[in-house]
């Protein structure tokens, strides 16, 4: 049993989410589906150890969760759509995201934004 | 017989929704952007639709990863915006053309795009966020809608080719309804962006450029590109800008620009906008 090779695996930096990446992270994107209602956000809050358990996550993914390790929660299978539910009650956006994911200040990743438009 | 008064492409990122109902238009960062949409919601005002297909993608709302239509359309009566988790405010809901939407689906079906019927269907904000910046002010929608989701989520997504092959069947689809009926098509999403990985923020201008040249001029060169291509031009987000192209194979092969603008970023996302109306 091996999953297949792609064309797009050599693009550097990136995690397409294919059948490996959803297959690997459908718990935790499970949870993060669950966060469209906001008792469930709250009850994640109050905790979030238990809540991970109870939608099945690996100690690793539970980890990465609690420390809103945006990267390797991208690793471990979560899909950016949804996990961007979490970062939404966590207080960040997608600069935020994308400023940790490359290990940055959020006003250097911004201004790299603007000079693209340059 | 009901009539393609034109496509539009048009971005749905989240956070115009949340400036919208902030009221920020007019605030230096968006400024540049929503005036990109005066002359769009002029033609708007002049070709007057009664009806819009939004081709759009559900980002976890009424969709979950347990199971993933390449391509779903809606044939309800109302469809409901709900909370997404995103920060959005919840809008009021939309009128569908049941009738309408049974026609596209029966002639999509007949000529093999075997589409996921939906007679619930919550629309998120990329269906949401281009009704709003066309006609976000208004009390009531002055149009039916009907969704038209495409999964660019979950690969494999279909290829810009079968996207633009079902353009071509929409736009037969829609130009054989009996009833006088006026419909605008929303291709909704990009240009280029990535949100995730050590290469998220990645745009690219002179990617988008020759898009947006390629779209209006010769698409079918567009559908020559394949989805690893298309991530590494315009970022796996970017890859949505395989759906402007069911928008513009329902269009003639010759089209006349009306408008076109083009800003970044916003958030952290290319947009690009493109008024279309087939030429006579």
């Amino acid at each position: 049993m091996v999953w297949k090779q792609h064309e797009y695996d050599k693009l550097p930096g990136t995690y397409v989410f294919d059948g490996r990446m959803a297959a690997m992270g459908y718990p935790l994107n499970k949870m993060c589906m669950s966060f469209n209602d906001e008792p469930n956000r709250q009850e994640f809050l109050r905790d979030e150890d238990a809540y991970c358990r109870r939608f099945g996550l690996t100690d690793e993914q539970c980890t990465a969760v609690m420390q809103r390790g945006w990267l390797n929660m991208l690793r471990l299978g979560g899909n950016v759509y949804y996990l961007a539910k979490l970062a939404t009650f966590s207080g960040k956006n997608m600069q935020d995201i994308g400023a940790q994911m490359q290990n940055i200040p959020v006003e250097e990743f911004k201004a790299k934004l603007v000079a693209a438009g340059k | 017989m009901a009539k393609i008064v034109g496509g539009v492409t048009t971005s749905h990122i989240p956070a115009i929704g949340i400036a919208i109902t902030k009221g920020l238009q007019n605030e230096t960062y968006w400024k540049p952007f929503f005036d990109g949409y005066i002359k769009v919601r002029e033609w708007l005002d002049r070709v007057k639709p009664d009806i819009a297909v939004v081709i759009y993608n559900d980002h976890g709302l009424n969709f979950f990863l347990d199971t993933v239509p390449t391509f779903a359309m809606g044939a309800a009566a109302e469809y409901h915006n709900a909370d997404e988790g995103w920060g959005l405010a919840t809008l009021r809901s939309f009128k569908g053309d049941p009738q309408f939407s049974w026609h596209l689906i029966e002639s999509l079906v007949a000529d093999e795009f075997d589409m996921t019927i939906c007679q619930e269907m919550l629309v998120d904000h990329g269906f949401i966020v281009p009704m709003q910046v066309m006609w976000g002010e208004r009390k009531e929608w002055p149009v039916t809608a009907v969704p038209l989701s495409v999964n660019v989520v979950q690969h494999p997504l279909p290829t810009a080719a079968r996207c633009y092959k079902l353009g071509k069947a929409l736009g037969k689809a829609i130009e054989s309804y009996p009833e006088d009926k006026k419909v605008v098509i929303f291709g909704t999403g990009g240009m280029s962006h990535q949100l995730q990985g050590e290469r998220s923020g990645f745009i690219n201008k002179q990617n988008d450029m020759m898009y947006m040249e390629k779209f209006v001029k010769d698409p079918e060169a567009l559908t020559r590109i394949s989805n690893a291509e298309m991530m590494e031009k315009f970022g796996t987000e970017g890859i949505e800008l395989i759906m402007w192209l069911v928008m513009r194979g329902a269009l003639h092969d010759k089209v006349n620009t009306i408008h076109t603008h083009y800003h970044i970023p916003v958030s952290n996302t290319a947009a690009g906008v493109l008024v279309l109306e087939n030429a006579a």
